[in-house]
């Protein structure tokens, strides 16, 4: 199992952020669930992003498709809930497959803009579907389990499953197809030259990273009781996006914090002013100069002096 | 063990492969010689499937290899190192050599066992006979550039070759680095009984240890044989050894 100098403090933020909704108020317990989620999302990004160093555009379509799988099967078919719930995550990898399978045949930009057609094309289909998905009206008040009622106990499961999805992530970025991956980015052409066929190996990654994001949509669903097309939308996608670098997409943990800056600006600095995307902006601009590899990288070059400047070396 | 015959490769208009032969035996050091342009690492690349031949054949242990992928070639027994410097500048010392061994044993695609533990006596043993071992814990990118050389061919090492192509496996040394690194592929050719093609401009190392020697000339084969007959060639001579 996993051995590592994290293993403590992680057990105890856990334990803090599984005692927090008894103190804290509900708003505030909703915002947490929402970094969660959000989380997780950016974590499955960073898998095929920071890890894999492929230009996955757009993500978001496979975090949605997992909302809408499980929004309408619970509200639409009469089969068990957590049929629904599974539903989601494995129709997101099958769609994450079918994409991917189509992109991972073309290198880096020219991937990066397949993905978003196709991603839109089934934005459009979502959007434009009015007697299945709703269309722009989205589906409302999808009926939850007895279990996930109340929004405190939606919280816990959110929490739960995230901490199991971040330790099966750790396990497989450590694993034998880990380093191939991270092999991948650093040197695609070597790779083949050492008997690993790359595009396997990508779509690989891209269906396991498609597969959390579908569970990210499926624990969306858990807190909102609804879907609506913004969640396939390319701006999503975008913002996911910015979270990872934002935190540090080189870190394991950076998504995280990349996720929890992004949630806490849009909802506190929110209050004040629509424009909250103003301050987002002059901080990409400033971390962009100041910290290139993000808030986490920064921190982890701050106390492991031997990793400096590993994204100015991989530009070689 | 490895027949390439009449290759052509064309970039549009520019032939930089046109009617190249070569024969590797088994156990055999062979170099390519030629200047810069004549399409020795072009040559390289159609052989390990890194460019594609238009025509000709390449036959390695009795099989045309010329249509597959580099890395099912990989997996035939021919692993390569570059001219440029080709690593995993990100990746620590140890797991760039640990990626190619965990390749070369199928391994690549475990996802739940953690890595650390495996394939690391392999590992060590490759980095313990090029003299990186002690180098092994940092990153890749953070090596001199001689050791970076270095590192290429254990990179290399990692999938068992049997048939060891080196791209100027000195290029931009100090000239202490090259007779060093010279030595030390003579060394891992008995060690671990390597066929190797290499290229290289120091001709003195060339004729100091190939036992055959292929020269190019705008993307021909002028002749291959055993360095003392290419030596008494009066092309080779002219352009090379400055013997008027």
């Amino acid at each position: 199992m996993i051995r590592s100098k994290w293993v403590g403090p992680s057990i105890i933020i856990f334990l803090v952020l599984l005692s927090l909704p008894s103190f804290i108020p509900r708003f505030y317990t909703y915002i947490l669930a929402l970094i969660c989620v959000t989380s997780l999302l950016a974590m499955s990004l960073n898998l095929v992003v920071g890890h894999g160093g492929l230009f996955q555009f757009h993500h978001g379509v496979f975090y949605g498709v997992g909302a809408y799988t499980v929004a309408l099967m619970l509200k639409k078919t009469s089969l068990p809930m957590w049929a629904g719930f599974i539903a989601g995550p494995i129709v997101a990898a099958m769609i994450g497959l079918i994409i991917g399978w189509l992109c991972v045949r073309l290198s880096r930009l020219y991937f990066g803009m397949l993905q978003i057609s196709l991603g839109s094309l089934i934005w459009v289909i979502v959007f434009r579907w009015y007697s299945f998905t709703g269309g722009d009206d989205g589906i409302f008040g999808v009926p939850m389990p007895s279990l996930l009622s109340s929004l405190k106990n939606s919280y816990y499961f959110i929490l739960i499953i995230l901490a199991i999805c971040l330790i099966l992530m750790y396990m497989i970025l450590k694993s034998p197809f880990g380093s191939t991956l991270q092999a991948i980015r650093d040197n695609p052409q070597r790779c083949e030259a050492i008997g690993i066929n790359v595009r396997r190996h990508q779509l690989i990654a891209i269906v396991i990273a498609t597969f959390f994001a579908g569970i990210a949509g499926v624990l969306f669903v858990a807190l909102e009781r609804s879907v609506f097309t913004d969640l396939l939308f390319w701006t999503l996608s975008l913002e996911i996006f910015i979270m990872c670098l934002l935190g540090g997409w080189f870190t394991f943990a950076g998504p995280i914090l990349g996720a929890a800056i992004m949630v806490a600006l849009r909802t506190f600095v929110g209050i004040f002013t629509e424009y909250w995307t103003l301050i987002l902006g002059i901080m990409l601009i400033l971390i962009i100069f100041f910290l290139p590899e993000g808030v986490m990288g920064f921190f982890q070059k701050l106390f492991k002096p031997g990793t400096k400047d590993a994204a100015e070396r991989g530009k070689g | 063990m490895l027949q390439v015959e009449a290759v052509n490769k064309s970039f549009e208009d520019f032939m930089a492969v046109s009617g190249a032969n070569l024969t590797v035996g088994k156990g055999e050091i062979v170099a390519v010689i030629g200047p810069n342009g004549a399409g020795k690492t072009t040559l390289f690349n159609l052989i390990t499937g890194a460019l594609k031949r238009d025509r000709g054949k390449i036959i390695f242990k009795g099989e045309d290899i010329s249509e597959l992928p580099p890395y099912e070639i990989c997996k035939k027994g021919i692993s390569r190192s570059y001219q440029i410097v080709n690593i995993f500048p990100r990746l620590t010392v140890f797991k760039n050599v640990q990626v190619a061994v965990l390749s070369q044993q199928r391994k690549s695609r475990k996802l739940f066992q953690p890595a650390k533990n495996m394939v690391v006596s392999e590992t060590k043993d490759i980095l313990e006979s090029v003299g990186l071992l002690d180098k092994a814990h940092g990153v890749a990118g953070a090596l001199s550039h001689g050791d970076q050389k270095i590192l290429e061919i254990a990179i290399a090492l990692g999938n068992e070759p049997e048939l060891l192509i080196l791209d100027e496996p000195t290029a931009g040394m100090s000239p202490e680095e090259t007779s060093a690194t010279m030595e030390l592929i003579k060394r891992l050719a008995q060690m671990r009984g390597l066929t190797i093609l290499f290229c290289e401009h120091d001709m003195d190392i060339v004729f100091s240890i190939a036992e055959s020697i292929m020269v190019m000339h705008q993307g021909r084969t002028l002749i291959q044989g055993r360095p003392e007959d290419v030596r008494k060639n009066s092309f080779v001579q002219e352009a090379y050894l400055g013997i008027e």
